[in-house]
């Protein structure tokens, strides 16, 4: 009996493996066939801009907004910490480098996620449940090329650009509240800030970060759009996946990243 | 004449859709510059026989063959060639909901070729004035009916002046006006522009009316298929049932299921 349930759940478990292993599969073959047409976006600039557009610029106001009030609350909170230590001149700095090497693009993408990556999702979830796809093809159209590759491309330039604004914008809220609202000394915010964030260490790294997560986000949010079932209910789904594994896949990620580059500093 | 091959040929073809038998060894002959009608009842297959002509779905067994290609054989890129001379108007349209009706028109011009657009805008006015919505032309496809959006998806189906145009359910949607012209301008293009075309339809009177060729399909076969003369004067019963539209006869209205009354009286 005992043995019985057992078999039943190293079934199910089983099942349930290669189901993910196969998806897995399909969304790299996937990715290999959409890359071969990303060079040929080049003869169409058109094209990448419009959807650079869509996914980048209309994701601005949420990625502005929320930079602004985290880099505020972190100014609020670890002034109250570092006042302790007397350490509140070095504030500029470590708002700097919380947003710069990782609130930035983590934030920024699973913000990304949520706004533009559902939305990819959807939109290519739908052409497929509406045979547009399918019309494309049959007019000797490669949907991949003319419809996933331009958001992919669109997907991977405004990731990084958005953590950049977000961290921008960030600095800036904490540097209104360090000196508005808390008596940070408004040169030693800077100052401090130039003499102690690192180029390369810390803003390449943040770049590097954004970069992965544009790269993933788009790639599952797309992926999940051209896999879905050609319904109401299957459209639905791949939006509800597209953000729950792109978020996971972001989290895992940063922190394999986050050991990779800094670990080795302490 | 009749030693010129067909232009699409397709031979014992068997389908099914996960285990369904869609097609069980069927032959047709589509013979070019004719127009060529496929009906039979809703769900036999029409629609993915027109996907299997076009390569969507490959054959289990069997071939289909256009212009002397085995379809399902043919590279990714020899079989995007093909498609460039054939036009498909789809059931549903099927048009670029982003794009207006111009742009949805303009759309494969603006892909496969490199005209200007000054050429391409002619080519493009032309077509939808040939569809009679030349003054549609800035509409988003959400603002149009289902019949208009048929006749835009017919205009942009053409765009390219393919050699072999595919209609499934041309009529449908479509009032009594706009279905004359439409069965006008169908038998028109294909003489005119000296096309092939395959016409999937319900719509026995119109399709008979201008089909030089009928195909009936039913269950996975092909009933029978001759001229649309021959088809009237067939002593078959069913032939005489679906084209005079009986309610009564050998082909059944109803999906299987159990006596009605047997069900009724169930608890
Ligand atoms: N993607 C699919 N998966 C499984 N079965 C399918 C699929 N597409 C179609 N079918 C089945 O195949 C059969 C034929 O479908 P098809 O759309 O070709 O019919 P049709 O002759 O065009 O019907 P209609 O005249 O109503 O358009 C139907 O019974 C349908 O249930
Ligand atoms: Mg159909």
């Amino acid at each position: 009996m005992n043995q019985r349930i057992t078999t039943t759940v190293l079934q199910r478990l089983g099942h349930w493996a290669l189901g993910r292993l196969q998806r897995l599969g399909r969304g790299n073959l996937f990715l290999l066939h959409v890359v071969p047409g990303l060079p040929g976006l080049l003869a169409r600039p058109g094209l990448m801009v419009q959807q650079t557009f869509a996914i980048g610029v209309l994701s601005l106001p949420i990625v502005v907004v929320a930079g602004l009030f985290v880099g505020m609350v972190l100014a609020l909170q670890l002034y109250n910490t570092m006042v302790d230590f007397g350490a509140e001149q070095s504030l500029g700095p470590v708002v700097a480098l919380s947003l710069v090497r990782e609130l930035g693009p983590v934030v920024t993408a699973l913000l990304f996620a949520g706004r533009a990556g559902s939305a990819l999702a959807a939109e290519i979830g739908l052409m497929k449940a509406t045979e547009q796809l399918s019309s494309m093809e049959m007019m000797a159209v490669d949907p991949l090329r003319r419809v996933v590759a331009p958001r992919l491309a669109g997907g991977i330039l405004s990731l990084p650009l958005l953590s950049a604004i977000f961290s921008a914008v960030g600095i800036s809220g904490g540097f209104l509240v360090a000196t508005g609202l808390l008596g940070v000394d408004s040169n030693a915010y800077w100052s401090q800030m130039r003499a102690n964030v690192d180029l390369f260490d810390d803003v390449a790294n943040g770049v590097i970060k954004s970069v992965v997560f544009g790269v993933v986000v788009t790639w599952i949010a797309v992926f999940e759009g051209y896999d879905a079932a050609p319904t109401s209910e299957g459209v639905a789904r791949a939006t509800t996946r597209t953000v729950v594994n792109s978020s996971l896949a972001v989290l895992g990620l940063d922190f394999i990243l986050t050991a990779l580059m800094f670990g080795d500093n302490t | 004449m009749a030693s010129e091959p067909p232009l699409v040929e397709i031979r014992g073809l068997r389908f099914e859709y996960s285990g369904r038998t869609i097609f069980d060894g069927i032959d047709i002959d589509i013979r070019r510059g004719g127009v060529t009608a496929i009906m039979g009842p809703s769900g036999t297959g029409k629609t993915t026989l027109l996907r299997l002509i076009g390569g969507q779905e490959r054959p289990m067994s069997g071939c289909v063959r256009v212009d002397g290609m085995e379809v399902a054989r043919l590279s990714r890129k020899r079989l995007y060639e093909l498609r460039k001379r054939m036009g498909m108007l789809f059931q549903s349209g099927a048009l670029l909901t982003d794009l207006s009706v111009f742009d949805n028109v303009a759309f494969p011009l603006r892909e496969h070729t490199r005209l200007p657009e000054e050429m391409i805008r002619d080519l493009v006015l032309v077509k939808l004035q040939a569809v009679g919505l030349r003054g549609a032309r800035d509409l988003m496809p959400a603002a149009l009916s289902g019949g208009m959006a048929r006749r835009v998806a017919l205009a942009r189906a053409i765009a390219l002046d393919p050699m072999m145009i595919m209609y499934d359910e041309p009529f449908s949607g479509q009032d009594p006006i706009s279905m004359g012209v439409l069965v006008k301008l169908i038998r028109e293009i294909n003489d005119a522009l000296g096309m092939t075309t395959i016409i999937v339809s319900h719509d026995v009177h119109e399709t008979a009316a201008i089909a030089d060729y009928l195909y009936l399909l039913s269950e996975g076969r092909v009933v029978e298929h001759g001229t649309p003369a021959r088809l009237q004067r067939s002593g078959s019963e069913w032939t005489r049932q679906f084209l005079n539209g009986l309610p009564d006869g050998p082909v059944p209205f109803h999906y299987p299921a159990p006596e009605f009354g047997v069900e009724l009286l169930q608890p």
